[in-house]
C-alpha cells in the first residue's frame, strides 16, 4: 500500500507502484482535470506540480510521490481564482481548450520561480507545452498578465 | 473537414442525387446572375462585385445537408418558471467557439439577457436538430438564419403571450432583454412569467417572422461574450470525451494492423495477463480496407485503468498479415506522384488552348511542389466511452458527425437508430480527425461483447499510426508568359490519392469536391486555362484535415505567383493583383459538376473584386512594402476558400545557421458576415500556428508499409519558443446583408505560402518541397 498527498488529501494506492501518476490521478481518482496527450513528456497535457516545480504526471510514477505534495488543477486556488487562471480567462486563451490545465500548471510553476519573467523567459519556459490549436500569443500574453497583477 | 458528397455510405445515394439536381439549378440560375451582373466595367477597384440587394435573400447548401435544417424554437428553446433560458448547441465544440456562437445568435434575436441563458449540448439526433456534421467551416453559414429565425419565433410567441395577458394589440408590446414590455401602460413581464403561456402560442412561420434590424445588435459582431466553457476549462472541470467516468467502467487500449489493410493472424496474450491491472485480451472486429469510418480491428486489452491497458498491450505478441500494402513508401511514392504529374491527366477545367499557348509563349516557369502527408494530432486522441446493454447503445464520445456516429452506432451494432444515445463531449481538438467515428464504435462493439461500459483510449502513437491522413501531393504548374511578361497560360496538374479511396475500392481520381478546394476554382484572369487530375492509388486511409486540399493547392498557385514575381522582376503583391485581375465574378462554366463548398454559386460566386480587396487591406494594415531589417523578408499569399477570402504576410528571416524566425504575420479575412470576431480572431492566430507547423515540420512517412512516426518527437509541431512573434488579425468590414461564410479552415491555407515567398525574399532560396526541415541550412 502506498500513501500519496494529492492536492491536500491522503490517498491510497495498493495496485502497480510504477503506474503514471497521471493514469492514477485520471482514472483511479477521477481528478480528470490533468490531461492525456501523449505518455512521453513531450507535450505537456499532463503537468502537475509536485512541492511546487512543474512535473509530467506521465513519467512520473505514483512511487516517485511518496511524500511530496501533488497539486494538480483542481487543486491550484480554491475557488479557481489563481491570478494565471483570471488572467487565462480575461485574455480569452482557450480554443478547444484540453492542453489548457497543463499551460495553467506550468505558468503558475514558472512565476512561483521567477515572478516576473520577461516575453523571451515565459516562450522559452512554455516551450514544454504543446497547444495543436495554437493559442501560443495569448498565452504569452495571459502569464505575462498574471506576473504583472490581474 | 469537409464531408459533401462522399460521406457515410448510406448517406452516399441520397446526396449524390441532391447534388446532381442542385447541379443542374444551379446552372441555370448562375447563367442568369451572371447576364445580370457579369459585365465587371465601370465597378470600383476592389469593391465586392455582387449587389447587395442579390443576397438580402440568399440561399445556402445547408438544405442538401443530411436531415437538413431543422427551424423550430420548440426544438431548441426551452424557459424556466424562474426566467433562465436553456438554449441547445447541436453542433460540436472542437475550439471554434460554435457552442457559443450559434446559442448567441438565438438569444440575440429573442432578446434573452445572455447572463440569464444556459447552453445545453444536444445528443446525436438529426432527424429532431437536422444536419449536426460539424466541419466544411459551414456552422455559422448554414445557421446564422435559421437561428435567427428560432429565436425571432421565441421572441414573437413571448409577445403574443403578453398581449394576451394584457388583452392590448400585439403590436404595442415588444420583447426587450428579458422582458416584455408594454410602453403604452409601462407594464412589464419577465420571460419566465411569460414561459408557460408562450408554449402554447402556435409557432409562426419562420420564413416571415420579423429578424432585428442589425442596427440593434447586442451581441452579434461585438465580440465581448467570452465562450461558455471558458471557466470550466480554466479550473479543470470542462468534459471532454476522455473525462468520461461510469460506474463499472473499464478501460481498453487496442493493438491495430500496423499496416492499412492488415489482418489479426494470432495473438499470445500470455505475458500480458500477467501484468498488474490487465483483466481481459480479446480480438476486435476489423472491416476490410477501404473501411469507411470503421474500425480496423486488432486485439483490445482491457483492465482497471489505462495504464495498465498499455503496458498490457506492450506484452502482447502478435502475429499480423500486412495485405497489399505493406510495400508502401514515402520516397519511391514521391516519385510516382512526380511521375504522374509530368504527363497529361484528366482534363477537369479547360478554357482556352493551353498547349499553344505554352507552345506560342515566350517563357514558361514550371514549379513542382511537393507537400506530404499530415497526422491531425488533436491534443485529445481518440477516445469514447460506450455503454451497451439491454439491446441499447450509449455512447460518450467527442465526434464531429454526432448524428453520423449515431447512424454508425446503430448499423455496426444492429440495432435501430433509436436505440443509440450518442452524447456529444467537448472536443480536444477534431480537425477533421474526430469527423470519423471508429473509435466510437470499437468502444461499442467491446462493450455489447463484455456487457459493461468501456472506454477505448486511442494513444498518442495509435494516433499518428492509424490516422486517416491528410494526402500526400505533387502539384505541378506551368506558367507561359508573353513578351510583354503578361501570363497567358496556366496549367496546373494535382497528383495526390484521394479521400474517395477510403470509401470506394481503387479509387483513383479527386472527388468533385477535392478539386473545388484550389485547383479548378483558381481565380486567376488568364485566357489559357488547364487543370488536370492525374490518376494516382491510395496506399492508406485519406481523410480531411482541417482545409483539405486547399493546402496543397493554395501552396504551389501562391508560391507560382511568388516564382512569377521572381522572373519579371516584380512586386510580389503586384504580381498577385495583375493575376487576378478585374473584379468580376469568375465564369467556370466550363468546370463539370463544380463544388462550392456546398453552396449554391448564386449566394457565394467566387467575387475577385473581395479577393482583391483582402490583399489591399492585409497589405495596409500589415505594412506590405514597409523597410525591413537586413535579412529579413516579406512575403504574401491570397486564396478564397471555404467561401471566404484570405491574404496573409509573413515576415521572416533566416540567420547563418539557417534558424527561421517568424517575427510578424498579418492576415485579412472576409468571412462575410460575423458573429463573434474575438473567436474568428482566434481561429486565425490558431491557423499562423498550424500552417507554421505544417510548413516548418509537418511529415507522415511511410517505410514497408508502417507509418515512421508515433508521437510529437517524430511527427514535430511548433511550440511557442518557434512560434510568430505577433500575429495581427484583421477583419474586414462587410455589409450587414453580405452572406457569413467560413472561418474555422480558410486562415490555414496560404500561410505556408506566404512563409515560402517571405524567406525567398530574405535569402533567394525558393522551397518546394515542404516541411522546409534543414533546407535552410547551409
Amino acid at each position: 500500500m502506498i500513501k500519496v498527498k494529492i492536492n491536500g488529501e491522503e490517498r491510497n494506492w495498493d495496485g502497480d507502484p510504477d503506474l503514471s501518476l497521471m493514469w492514477f490521478v485520471r482514472d483511479e481518482l477521477g481528478l480528470t482535470g490533468t490531461k492525456y496527450g501523449c505518455g512521453q513528456a513531450f507535450c505537456g497535457a499532463c503537468t502537475v506540480m509536485v512541492d511546487k516545480q512543474a512535473v509530467r504526471a506521465c513519467i512520473t510514477s505514483v512511487s516517485d510521490v511518496v511524500g511530496r505534495e501533488v497539486t494538480t488543477i483542481e487543486g491550484l486556488h480554491p475557488s479557481g481564482d489563481h491570478a494565471v487562471q483570471k488572467a487565462w480567462r480575461q485574455a480569452n486563451v482557450p480554443q478547444c481548450g484540453y492542453c489548457q490545465a497543463g499551460q495553467i500548471m506550468q505558468a503558475a510553476a514558472l512565476l512561483i520561480e521567477n515572478p516576473k519573467p520577461s516575453h523571451d523567459q515565459i516562450r522559452d519556459a512554455m516551450a514544454g507545452n504543446i497547444c495543436r490549436c495554437g493559442c501560443y500569443q495569448r498565452i504569452e500574453n495571459a502569464v505575462h498578465l498574471a506576473s504583472t497583477g490581474v | 473537414m469537409i464531408m459533401n458528397i462522399i460521406t457515410r455510405s448510406d448517406r452516399l445515394a441520397d446526396r449524390l442525387g441532391g447534388f446532381e439536381e442542385r447541379v443542374t439549378v444551379e446552372k441555370i440560375s448562375r447563367r442568369s446572375v451572371l447576364k445580370g451582373l457579369g459585365i465587371a466595367g465601370g465597378l470600383v477597384l476592389a469593391a465586392p462585385v455582387m449587389s447587395r440587394q442579390a443576397f438580402a435573400a440568399y440561399q445556402t447548401g445547408a438544405g442538401i445537408m443530411p436531415h437538413g435544417t431543422v427551424v423550430d424554437p420548440k426544438v431548441f428553446v426551452a424557459i424556466a418558471p424562474d426566467g433562465i433560458v436553456t438554449i441547445l448547441a447541436h453542433r460540436a465544440e472542437m475550439g471554434t467557439g460554435v457552442r457559443t456562437s450559434l446559442p448567441l445568435i438565438v438569444a440575440e434575436e429573442m432578446e434573452a439577457d445572455w447572463s440569464r441563458v444556459k447552453v445545453k449540448q444536444a445528443p446525436g439526433d438529426e432527424v429532431k436538430y437536422g444536419n449536426q456534421d460539424t466541419d466544411g467551416s459551414r456552422s455559422t453559414r448554414h445557421y446564422l438564419i435559421p437561428m435567427r429565425q428560432i429565436g425571432a419565433s421565441a421572441r414573437s410567441m413571448l409577445e403574443a403571450a403578453a398581449a394576451k395577458r394584457w388583452g392590448v394589440p400585439v403590436s404595442e408590446v415588444k420583447a426587450v432583454n428579458h422582458e416584455v414590455v408594454h410602453s403604452a401602460s409601462g407594464r412589464k413581464l419577465g420571460f419566465g412569467d411569460l414561459a408557460a403561456d408562450a408554449a402554447k402560442e402556435a409557432v409562426p412561420n419562420v420564413e416571415t417572422v420579423k429578424l432585428k434590424d442589425p442596427k440593434d445588435f447586442r451581441y452579434l459582431g461585438k465580440g465581448q461574450i467570452s465562450t461558455v466553457d471558458l471557466r470550466d476549462i480554466t479550473v479543470g472541470t470542462a468534459h471532454y470525451g476522455s473525462d468520461t467516468r461510469l460506474p463499472g467502467m473499464k478501460y481498453a487500449v487496442i493493438a491495430r494492423p500496423p499496416v492499412t489493410g492488415g489482418k489479426l493472424v494470432s495473438f499470445d496474450a500470455t505475458a500480458a495477463m500477467k501484468v498488474s491491472g490487465v483483466e481481459k485480451v480479446m480480438e476486435v472486429k476489423g472491416w476490410p480496407w477501404p473501411s469507411k469510418f470503421q474500425p480496423l480491428g486488432g486485439v483490445a486489452v482491457i483492465a482497471r485503468n489505462t495504464g495498465a491497458a498499455i503496458k498490457g498491450r506492450d506484452a502482447l505478441k502478435i502475429v499480423w498479415d500486412d495485405g497489399d500494402n505493406a510495400k508502401y513508401e514515402s520516397v519511391a511514392y514521391r516519385a510516382e506522384l512526380e511521375d504522374a504529374a509530368r504527363k497529361p491527366g484528366l482534363v477537369v477545367r479547360k478554357e482556352g488552348d493551353v498547349d499553344a499557348a505554352l507552345k506560342s509563349a515566350d517563357r514558361v516557369i514550371t514549379g513542382e511542389y511537393y507537400l506530404p502527408h499530415l497526422a491531425h494530432a488533436s491534443m485529445e486522441p481518440p477516445v469514447a466511452v460506450a455503454n451497451v446493454k439491454d439491446g441499447k447503445a450509449e455512447i460518450w464520445a467527442p465526434v464531429q458527425s454526432p448524428g453520423g456516429t449515431r447512424e454508425d452506432v446503430a448499423k455496426t451494432l444492429g440495432i435501430p437508430d433509436t436505440d443509440v444515445t450518442v452524447n456529444v463531449t467537448l472536443l480536444g481538438g477534431g480537425f477533421g480527425r474526430k469527423s470519423k467515428c471508429d473509435f466510437a464504435l470499437e468502444a461499442a462493439l467491446l462493450s455489447k461483447e463484455l456487457g459493461v461500459p468501456i472506454k477505448v483510449q486511442w494513444t498518442r502513437e495509435d494516433d499518428i499510426r492509424h490516422d486517416f491522413l491528410h494526402t500526400v501531393s505533387v502539384e505541378r504548374i506551368e506558367a507561359g508568359l508573353d513578351k510583354a511578361g503578361k501570363v497567358i497560360a496556366w496549367r496546373h496538374r494535382s497528383a495526390a490519392p484521394t479521400i474517395a479511396s477510403t470509401f470506394a475500392a481503387g479509387a483513383s481520381h479527386a472527388a468533385s469536391f477535392e478539386l473545388g478546394m484550389g485547383l479548378v476554382d483558381m481565380p486567376f484572369e488568364i485566357a489559357n486555362i488547364q487543370c488536370e487530375n492525374p490518376e494516382v492509388k491510395a496506399h492508406t486511409r485519406i481523410g480531411w484535415f482541417r482545409s483539405v486540399s486547399n493546402i496543397p493547392r493554395a501552396f504551389a498557385v501562391q508560391s507560382m505567383v511568388g516564382e512569377l514575381a521572381q522572373a519579371t522582376n516584380r512586386d510580389q503583391k503586384t504580381m498577385l493583383l495583375e493575376l487576378i485581375g478585374s473584379p468580376r465574378i469568375v465564369n467556370l462554366d466550363s468546370v463539370k459538376d463544380l463544388w462550392n463548398y456546398g453552396e449554391p454559386y448564386d449566394s457565394y460566386p467566387i467575387d475577385t473584386g473581395r479577393l482583391r480587396r483582402v490583399v489591399e487591406y492585409v497589405a495596409e494594415k500589415g505594412g506590405w512594402g514597409r523597410t525591413v531589417p537586413k535579412g529579413h523578408g516579406l512575403g504574401i499569399a491570397a486564396h478564397r476558400s471555404f467561401v471566404s477570402y484570405i491574404a496573409t504576410i509573413v515576415e521572416a528571416s533566416v540567420d547563418e545557421k539557417g534558424k527561421l524566425t517568424v517575427h510578424q504575420v498579418d492576415t485579412a479575412i472576409d468571412c462575410g458576415t460575423f458573429v463573434n470576431p474575438e473567436r474568428i480572431q482566434s481561429q486565425v492566430e490558431g491557423a499562423a500556428i498550424m500552417g507554421l507547423s505544417l510548413a516548418k515540420h509537418g511529415e507522415i512517412t511511410f517505410k514497408d508499409g508502417r507509418v515512421q512516426q508515433s508521437n510529437f518527437d517524430g511527427f514535430r509541431v511548433i511550440r511557442m519558443d518557434e512560434a510568430p512573434l505577433v500575429t495581427n488579425v484583421h477583419i474586414v468590414p462587410v455589409d450587414a446583408d453580405t452572406p457569413p461564410s467560413g472561418a474555422g479552415e480558410p486562415g490555414l491555407p496560404p500561410f505556408a505560402p506566404a512563409l515560402i515567398n517571405a524567406i525567398f525574399a530574405a535569402t533567394g532560396k525558393r522551397i518546394r518541397s515542404l516541411p522546409i526541415g534543414k533546407q535552410l541550412e547551409a
